[in-house]
């Protein structure tokens, strides 16, 4: 038997819902917002926080060029290699070269969102390189051979028993459903594969321009072993993570935890200067750092040039309402939730992701917790509106309004098409309310009543009072 | 100078007595009101799905009805004065002219809970609501980008006879969007299920919202469940109508 993968956003949704994992993601979300809350409440810097981490955001995009020339002069002065990636595949390929060449059996990864976005995984065990995920959500992910459904919490999709029940087939251990008892499975399994491996890629969470130097936050200690355990260290990176100085990573540190995860700062901060140095006692023997565009300089000469300022952090995610009830997967690429709806017809185009930018009601709910202030419902806006253009509305939305503008710039006809409504309603409803709209209407009376339309509109009753203009 | 009522085209199609309730408000708050009858749609539905002409040629036709008068404009929703005081310049950026008379129509709307409470400083109106047990759900467009909760709040909080109730999870959207509640139906009702769990929860007997869109969406889901929750727009409140539908 095989698996229809749903082609539409709501064909997705309504898939996911059926399998009961938006539940747990719901769940999970509000509390990750509930935490973020909790610990802005005792942070009256946030406001301002969030301000300077917006100036310098917008200032690195302003001068990416520059700053990515710097950073690359100083990784490859302090002994790294520096490789500009256009295209997934061409970051992919790099490393695959790098792998066959250094004679790499054993690859261990830390979480990495735009690996996810390259499928480099995939491009690696098709040359049977054995390629591990290392973060607890990863691990997960990859043994039950699925996709991340929220950008900072990977497995936010699974419950515990799920999780249990997978290690007990997968890793032939009994079954626990204890959290501490699956993260101590977890680590045993992988520390012989962390001391096997050859090769770690890690992603980045910022790099800065004045020092070479890679930042990477963590929760859990894989990413320092993935850095520094094995004798080669690769690092993916998106072309806009990088900031000018330490002092501005800082800055973004205090607002990044702060609005993932309502930690202050994630249990690991790590900065990796170059790889090992001659008095060094451990550390890589080599370090690579991949910058990859993959559609973001094309994002960045377009409207939606902002939403490369993002850091990150899944706030909103967790805070958006449509989010909630569809989870991850619905979005059907690697980001979700508001920064996936912008980000990803950005970068990959909206022929065949022009849905969603309508996945959003506009509420604003995103923009209110954006660390970066990232303007996310007006970018959707825009995204629509090159969507309407290039064509991708549906027919009868398309012929709907085009009807109802036509009607609205001609009072008259505005008017004749209230009767109309007003007439319609008297036929379709019963005592005030229609339980059965015709046509694309019957969407709205799926599980809601639609109040019946006035059979005399108030301009009409206005008139009829006499009260002039 | 007469205060100009913009009604909104659902207020106009499907609730005319919450227009009537906006204009017995403003009169009882001292106001003449005028009522530009060439008005129809400020474009928003247009302008959410993306489809910018047509946007466009509704804000030149509301702001020639509107330009063309004087005083406050006030709007009985929030997200029809956000259409206007804040989309209409995304949809002029490349025509001078047509931004300049934006800016001054936008200068002079308000939504009504905004113009009676900050302009007017009226949020005790002496209307009575006699045994109602209210919530307040604050539309999305109002609410962040107008500001706009605590006017009404206010105002509720002065209705002798009224209690209100607070509504769990207030700021989360109710998931009518315009067009997304029949786009995307499944996510529209889901969210509503959310919402109307949390009016459920608050103990009401009546959900107040200042935009009809929203209300609509949810006094439909609330009716197909045979719930005896009334659903009213402020302004029915404020005018002593909560009955008359």
């Amino acid at each position: 038997m095989t698996t229809e993968v749903p082609v539409t956003f709501l064909g997705r949704v309504r898939r996911d819902r059926a399998l009961g994992i938006v539940a747990p993601i719901n769940a999970g979300a509000r509390l990750i917002n509930g935490r973020r809350i909790e610990e802005a409440a005792g942070y009256p810097q946030m406001e301002s926080m969030r301000d300077r981490t917006r100036a310098i955001r917008l200032d690195a995009l302003g001068r990416l060029d520059e700053l990515l020339a710097r950073f690359a002069g100083r990784v490859e002065a302090g002994g790294g290699h520096v490789y500009f990636a256009a295209t997934g595949d061409e970051a992919a390929d790099y490393i695959r070269a790098l792998a066959s060449r250094e004679g790499v059996s054993t690859i261990v990864k830390s979480k990495s969102m735009v690996t996810e976005e390259i499928e480099l995984n995939e491009a690696l065990e098709h040359d049977g390189l054995e390629t591990v995920e290392t973060d607890l959500g990863e691990f997960i992910i990859q043994l039950a051979g699925e996709k991340p459904s929220h950008i900072i919490a990977p497995v936010l999709h699974k419950t515990r028993q799920q999780i249990g029940a997978l290690f007990a087939e997968r890793l032939d251990v009994p079954y626990t459903d204890d959290p501490t008892e699956l993260n101590a499975i977890a680590r045993t399994h992988l520390r012989e594969i962390f001391l096997a491996a050859d090769m770690g890629i890690s992603g980045c969470n910022m790099a800065i321009a004045d020092t070479g130097s890679i930042v990477l936050v963590t929760n859990e200690g894989n990413g320092r072993l993935t850095t520094t355990a094995p004798r080669i260290h690769v690092v993916v990176m998106g072309m806009e993570r990088i900031v000018e100085s330490m002092p501005d990573a800082a800055t973004v540190l205090e607002v990044l935890a702060r609005s993932a995860t309502g930690q202050r700062l994630s249990v690991y901060t790590n900065v990796i200067t170059g790889p090992r140095r001659p008095a060094d006692p451990d550390g890589p023997e080599q370090l690579h750092v991949v910058i990859l565009d993959n559609g973001r300089s094309q994002t960045l000469a377009g409207s939606e040039a902002e939403i490369l300022a993002c850091i990150r952090c899944g706030a909103c995610l967790n805070v958006c309402p449509v989010y909630r009830e569809v989870g991850g997967h619905a979005y059907g690429f690697t980001y979700s939730g508001p920064i996936g709806a912008v980000l990803t017809p950005s970068l990959q185009g909206l022929d065949t992701w022009h849905e969603l930018p309508y996945a959003s009601t506009l509420c604003g709910a995103c923009e209110d917790v954006c660390p970066v202030r990232i303007q996310i419902p007006q970018m959707l806006l825009s995204l629509r509106a090159r969507s309407a253009e290039e064509g991708n509305l549906p027919g009868w939305l398309r012929r709907g309004i085009r009807i109802y503008a036509r009607a609205a710039t001609r009072p008259a006809r505005f008017r004749r098409l209230l009767k109309a409504g007003g007439l319609a309603g008297r036929v379709l409803a019963k005592e005030g309310w229609i339980e059965k709209a015709p046509s694309h209407g019957a969407a709205w009376t799926g599980a809601r009543d639609l109040p019946q339309p006035a059979t005399r509109s108030f301009h009409q009753r206005w008139k009829e009072q006499n009260r002039g203009t | 100078m007469a205060t100009q009522l913009f009604v909104t085209c659902l207020v106009d199609a499907f609730y005319p007595e919450v227009g009537e309730a906006t204009v017995a408000v403003l009169e009882r708050a001292g106001d003449t009101v005028a009522f530009p009858v060439d008005q129809t749609c400020c474009g928003q539905p247009a302008f959410n799905v993306g489809m910018r002409d047509e946007a466009r040629a509704m804000a030149v036709h509301t702001l020639s009805v509107l330009d063309a008068t004087e005083g406050p404009i006030v709007v009985p929703s929030g997200s029809c004065a956000d259409m206007i005081v804040h989309h209409y310049a995304d949809l002029f950026e490349d025509d001078p002219e047509s931004a300049g008379r934006a800016a001054r129509v936008a200068g002079r709307v308000r939504e009504l809970t905004q113009y009676l409470v900050d302009d007017k400083g009226r949020s005790d109106l002496g209307t009575a609501c006699d045994g109602c047990t209210a919530t307040y759900h604050p539309s999305c467009h109002g609410l962040r980008n107008l500001g706009i909760r605590a006017q009404p709040e206010a105002l509720l909080d002065a209705t002798p006879g009224m209690t209100r109730v607070d509504l769990p999870d207030a700021e989360n959207c109710c998931g009518f969007g315009g067009l997304f509640a029949v786009e995307m139906p499944d996510v529209s009702v889901a969210m509503m299920e959310t919402k109307i769990a949390n009016i459920e929860k608050s103990g009401a007997d009546m959900l107040v919202g200042v935009d009809v869109s929203c209300l609509m969406h949810l006094a439909g889901g609330l009716h197909r469940r045979g719930s005896p929750i009334r659903v009213r727009h402020i302004a029915q409140i404020l005018a002593g109508a909560p009955d008359d539908d």
